[in-house]
């Protein structure tokens, strides 16, 4: 029996959490840290679950002793460059601060991972922008489309960018530190009156590139559109994402990072912990909570502080991931 | 009596005006001749209003995009797609055999319309 809890990472105090798990006997645990309603700090081993508030005693222990990890990396999403309406007339200005974020990081990111909609109209101009404004990290990248980055071409332009060695509409997998990373396409193709997709196609390549890692791999999996279904009448959520996550279960620890909804939010389930970013861009309403997902003007001191990154640690040997929102604040 | 003499005088005018546009109709539309007038649909907060429009046959339809984010307009068979419409942008499609039309935005797949052509 899998128990499945869902909570935003603005939680703040101690969640515990038991479920059992299949197949793998390390006792595991997941940690969760909210940032004085900003952000969550969660350390990740299955099993059971638990959230402090920054500050208190738990959080600096787990800083110091769990959170300094061997890979630590960082994810952005939403830049949305070339957007200019009321909800943020300054991308530009937002991206930079998040550029900031990131190199005020205490453990410099081996890498970043940039989950989709580089762009608002895939015009080269904008990822031209984005590019140069990057640059400033001094950090590798790794990008997945969201579909405001595909809209012309089917995602030509972008692949030629940023996905040159990737199969199909753009998916590719790497390993790094003992943690195998998979970057999914699911903003293609769509079907009227769906969801997102990923495809046949897609899903066999995955089924393949998984096969033969050990169940003691820890698995990141990243992608635009949420692998799990948060608001279908918004199309939050991604068609067959229970046969790509099929593929997966039997990992001990699996991380699933999302973009799109531009807000964070969380969700254990099993091995599996699926995470949704900040935008650097704007900000959209909780499923909802508006007559629709459009973006959402906030009033200008509040808007830094609910646009971010999320960074993560790897603590090898403990498999334990630990997911860190911050906000631009 | 004077409401006699208006009425007289009204229908006079509209005479006048229909022969006017009856003369000037060939010098502006000759190709067009069998056009029906234009019908449009607005693409607000991620609907299509109204999601349901019928038209008759050689109607064209524009699609007006109200949104904060851009739409993509396509129909379901491949028939038409647009590209990408940013805020205040417009597509058009002439609809030149009867039918139903079933169409969404491609990346909001979500949003869903269809145009019936009598
Ligand atoms: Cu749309």
């Amino acid at each position: 029996m899998t128990k499945t809890r869902l909570f935003h990472s603005n939680a703040n105090g101690l969640i515990e959490h038991d479920h059992n798990r299949d197949g793998i006997d390390r006792r595991g645990f997941l940690k969760c840290m909210a940032w004085a309603g900003t952000g969550a700090l969660c350390l990740i081993e299955g099993g059971v679950l638990k959230s402090f508030a920054l500050g208190t005693r738990n959080a600096s222990q787990v800083q110091s002793h769990e959170v300094a990890g061997r890979l630590t990396f960082v994810q952005i999403s939403d830049s949305h460059m070339g957007f200019n309406k009321p909800a943020n007339p300054d991308v530009i200005g937002t991206l930079k601060a998040a550029v900031d974020k990131i190199n005020a990081l205490p453990q410099r990111p081996e890498f970043i991972l940039h989950t989709g909609d580089i762009s608002h109209l895939s015009s080269p101009d904008e990822f031209d922008t984005v590019d140069q404004i990057l640059t400033a990290t001094h950090t590798p990248i790794f990008f997945v489309p969201g579909e405001h980055d595909v809209l012309n071409d089917d995602g030509k332009t972008f692949r030629e960018r940023y996905a040159k060695n990737s199969k199909g509409a753009g998916w590719y997998s790497f390993d790094k530190n003992g943690v195998h990373f998979i970057g999914l396409v699911n903003v293609m193709n769509l079907k009227a009156g769906g969801l997102g997709t990923l495809g046949n196609e897609q899903l066999e390549w995955l089924r393949d590139d998984v096969k033969h890692l050990p169940s003691s791999t820890p698995i990141v999996v990243f992608a635009h559109i949420p692998l799990w279904t948060i608001y279908p009448e918004w199309g939050w959520g991604t068609e067959d994402s229970a046969q790509a996550l099929s593929y997966v279960k039997r990992f001990g620890s699996v991380t699933v990072l999302n973009g799109h909804i531009h807000q964070t939010m969380q969700k254990v389930e099993g091995n599996v912990t699926f995470h949704t970013a900040f935008s650097t861009a704007f900000v959209q309403p909780a499923p909802g909570k508006a007559d629709g997902p459009g973006p959402m003007k906030v009033p200008g001191d509040q808007l830094r502080s609910l646009l971010g990154i999320t960074d993560v640690n790897y603590v090898q040997g403990r498999h334990a991931l630990a997911l860190v929102d911050a906000s631009l604040a | 009596m004077r409401k006699a003499w208006w009425i007289v005088g009204s229908s006079f005018t509209f005479a006048l005006v229909m022969v006017a546009l009856l003369a000037t109709r060939p010098l502006i539309a000759k190709a067009d001749e069998t056009k029906a007038p234009p019908a449009e649909i607005k693409v607000d907060n991620f609907t299509f209003g109204p999601d349901t429009l019928t038209v008759a046959v050689n109607s064209t339809v524009t699609w007006v995009n109200k949104d904060d984010l851009p739409h993509v307009i396509a129909s379901n068979d491949g028939l038409f797609k647009s590209k990408a419409l940013d805020t205040d942008q417009t597509y058009s499609y002439t609809f030149s055999k009867p039918g139903t039309y079933a169409y969404f935005c491609s990346i909001h797949p979500k949003m869903v319309g269809k145009i019936v052509v009598q």
